[in-house]
């Protein structure tokens, strides 16, 4: 089966990534956008979808400073 | 004499100066990180650099190698562990030490020196230092922004801070190093082994190996 996990800052915790594209787009005309957060995705292939979870939270993610979710 | 251990990883690029750094005050080699075997060391040293290429997260990878699961063994009987910058990543995520390291503020790489204070000068890499005193040594990351949920829980822990006004990297209350609980552990993101020899500006970074040389004689 195959799964994506979309992984993004903790709220609350700085993003400056975020930040950084949040000021680009007036620059460029795109006004009205906010809360911009930058994360990363990782796409895989399981046979056992009830190990997606630990796998998330024990190598994906550092659950310290990011959540995810899967879809 | 104190026998250092080096971890060398694949990406690691800092193992030579911390080997050097060690072979100041006492004697010291290089560890493989497929091996399980810390072939008796007194005290651990994880380098800094990029190891396992810093894919997926900084330090993520590496913690799973061999080498740091004899690490954890070796931690976990009190033996003294000494992480500088990667090797501090790695061992926040090995969760050897609280806390995680994320993208400096500015996004940018930074080299610079840099003054760090002692906080705590009771850990087996302080003890040569008092509280207080100020270090001059080198930091060189792109991800060194300490950060912890609640600080203030920290305590002891705190190791050493960035001297007012000199928080490279938006750490979170200016924290530059910590360790566990019992303290045998500690991490910081700046690198003494760049710094043990006047000729390269400071020599103060030897304070750290000179303080593990003289936890490990007195065990």
């Amino acid at each position: 089966m195959r799964k994506r996990v979309l992984i993004r800052p903790k709220e609350g915790i700085l993003d400056p990534q975020g930040q950084t594209v949040e000021r680009a787009l007036p620059a460029l005309g795109f006004e009205g956008v906010s809360h911009v957060h930058v994360g990363r995705m990782v796409e895989l292939d399981i046979e056992d979808e009830s190990q997606l979870a630990e796998i998330c939270e024990r190598l994906l993610t550092n659950p310290l400073i990011e959540d995810y979710e899967i879809e | 004499m104190t026998r250092f251990g080096v971890i060398r990883f694949p990406g690691s690029c800092d193992e030579v100066d911390a080997l050097l750094a060690a072979r100041r005050f006492g004697d010291g080699e290089l560890l493989w990180h497929r091996d399980r075997d810390l072939k008796g060391v007194d005290a651990v040293v994880v380098p800094g650099g990029f190891s396992y290429g810093d894919y997926l997260r900084v330090g993520a990878i590496a913690r799973f190698s061999p080498v740091m699961e004899a690490v954890a063994e070796f931690a976990a009987d009190g033996g003294p562990v000494l992480g500088i910058c990667n090797g501090f990543q790695v061992l926040c995520e090995a969760h050897l030490l609280p806390g995680a390291l994320l993208p400096n503020t500015s996004l940018r790489f930074i080299a610079r020196q840099v003054d760090i204070k002692v906080a705590n000068a009771g850990t087996p890499f302080t003890r040569a230092c008092q509280a207080g005193d100020e270090l001059s040594i080198p930091v060189k990351h792109t991800t060194g922004r300490y950060y912890h949920p609640d600080p203030e829980s920290l305590g002891h822990q705190v190791v050493f801070r960035y001297a007012a006004g000199q928080n490279p990297n938006g750490s979170i209350a200016d924290i530059a190093g910590v360790s566990n609980e019992a303290g045998n552990v500690v991490g910081l993101m700046p690198h003494p082994e760049h710094a043990v020899d006047p000729l390269t500006g400071s020599a103060d970074g030897g304070k750290l190996f000179e303080s593990m040389a003289l936890a490990s004689s007195s065990v």
